[in-house]
């Protein structure tokens, strides 16, 4: 019979899967736009040179790698939401936070402009400029750091994109790729992190068109899930991370990662909150 | 995508397979046992209970066989949640330390083929059943003794069946993201490899493993015929 005779042969391909509680290893919940633009491609490898611990990553929306770290499923986080990050520690889940590193947000867009923000440097008055000509812009309308800070910039442009809900204010509900391919294929603007923008391969007429401004700066933090809330948590491992990639070897790795001799992330762990 | 994308995508692929890219064999590699070893549970509990629903009459057996149809069509994303919930830290079964391994992986595959290959299986050996009962009856054969006598004579027809389930649990993404978590290394498979590409914007090269992943699986397909092809031929 040939399902009898082969069930057995499937069932070992089943057992010899990798054997992978590893040594020492932890699991990092992470944002789309580390994993995506390449850093931690570049910075990990070398953290398992110095310390011997893997890092697993899991690249999610901020808000979801927050709520992964709420439910014990991370042993550490690396996200970019300030205010959402601060809320994760005063609740008890874990911390404390410190900062790793910061590059920035940009407003990208179709080239023909249609809502003429190239000319300004100020982003309040581009995100007006583009409520107004109710130009297409895609959020990503996923609880994302992208998307807090998104919120965050329409509100100190007092204005309320809600308004153009599923008209010209489209919320695709997922990760930065995704978000900027579909302003790619329907020539509307979106906000990107600058890290996966200079990875992201599907441009077509997509260009940056602001940037620069003071409140487009983008802040990454790093937090231990609570070791007394998650018993089962490697906190050791966890702090070990910490304590490397806030230290002068891990800063060091982030500032040389480059692409196209371009740098993507700047190290500030030793500069104040 | 226009015409010259799917060239680069062509070319893409075989540099992809040329030069035997490192990454993608262990890629290709977990995918397929992955799938196989669900594949494995799925056949061990979906087969045997196809059968005996194909055999056995008991009340409440038509909902049994209404909610396996149906559950046939049960959204990936939809299972792959049910079991992150499950397996997660803060869920019943976090205790196992399962989520985020290919082993959650194996398991929400086979959440998912084990009602296609109940269903389909319960069909096919039905028809068989039809033909067979009088004679089964005679040897004074009970429903429990004809399963695997079914099983059995079905065995070729089961095969498609199975290559079904193969299909199902090679092509999904939405499951194996959720509780796999797509981690490089570890449980990242061809198809969330393809998702992370299109994410990236690599449309090529997210193509490109499309296609390897499509020719893997004519290569499966292939092979299954060709050893029902061998053992119809020994079997006269």
């Amino acid at each position: 019979m040939v399902t009898r005779r082969w069930l057995p042969a499937l069932l070992l391909c089943g057992i010899a899967l990798p054997a992978w509680a590893q040594d020492r290893s932890i699991t990092l919940a992470s944002t789309t736009s580390t994993e995506q633009s390449g850093l931690f491609g570049h910075v990990l490898p070398i953290f398992a040179r110095d310390t011997g611990i893997t890092v697993r990553v899991v690249a999610l929306g901020t808000g979801q790698a927050l709520d992964v770290g709420r439910r014990g499923d991370a042993d550490a986080l690396l996200v970019h939401d300030q205010a959402a990050e601060e809320r994760f520690v005063a609740e008890g889940h874990g911390g404390p936070r410190r900062q790793v590193m910061y590059n920035d947000f940009v407003l990208v867009g179709p080239g023909t402009d249609p809502a003429h923000i190239a000319e300004t440097h100020d982003v309040a008055a581009a995100l007006l400029r583009i409520a107004a000509a109710r130009a297409p812009f895609i959020s990503r309308g996923d609880r994302s750091g992208t998307h807090a800070a998104e919120l965050r910039l329409w509100q100190q442009a007092g204005a309320d994109p809600v308004t153009g809900r599923g008209q010209w204010y489209r919320e695709v509900g997922q990760g930065m790729g995704p978000a900027l391919n579909t302003a790619a294929a329907q020539n509307a603007y979106a906000l990107t992190d600058r890290g996966t923008w200079l990875a992201f391969r599907n441009r077509q007429d997509l260009r940056i068109l602001v940037a620069g401004d003071t409140r487009l700066l983008n802040q990454y933090g790093v937090l231990a899930v609570s070791p007394q809330r998650h018993p089962h948590v490697k906190a050791a491992e966890a702090q070990a991370f910490i304590g490397w990639i806030t230290g002068p070897a891990g800063q060091a790795a982030i500032a040389g990662y480059r692409i196209h001799g371009e740098q993507l992330f700047f190290p500030n762990a030793g500069s104040p909150g | 995508m226009d015409v010259q994308d799917l060239g680069s995508a062509f070319v893409a692929a075989m540099a992809l397979v040329r030069h035997g890219d490192p990454d993608m064999l262990a890629i290709l590699g977990l995918s397929l046992r992955v799938s196989l070893a669900a594949l494995g549970i799925a056949a061990l509990v979906g087969l045997p209970l196809g059968a005996l629903l194909a055999v056995a009459r008991f009340p409440g057996r038509r909902a049994v066989v209404v909610a396996l149809n149906a559950l046939m069509g049960l959204p990936p994303v939809v299972a792959g949640l049910m079991i992150y919930l499950l397996l997660s830290r803060s869920g019943p079964l976090g205790a196992w330390g399962l989520l985020f391994t290919p082993q959650a992986m194996v398991i929400a595959q086979a959440v998912l083929i084990t009602p296609i290959l109940a269903a389909l299986s319960r069909q096919v050996l039905e028809a068989l059943w039809e033909e067979y009962a009088e004679t089964l009856r005679s040897f004074g054969a009970g429903p429990w003794r004809a399963v695997p006598t079914l099983l059995w004579d079905g065995r070729f027809a089961l095969l498609t069946v199975l290559l079904a389930g193969f299909g199902r649990a090679s092509a999904e993404v939405g499951a194996v993201i959720l509780v796999g978590g797509n981690i490089e290394g570890a449980t990242r498979t061809m198809t969330t490899a393809i998702a992370l590409e299109t994410s990236k914007g690599d449309l090529p090269l997210a193509l490109a493993l499309g296609l390897v992943l499509m020719v893997i699986v004519l290569g499966v397909n292939a092979l299954a015929q060709l050893l029902r092809d061998a053992a119809l031929r020994r079997a006269g």
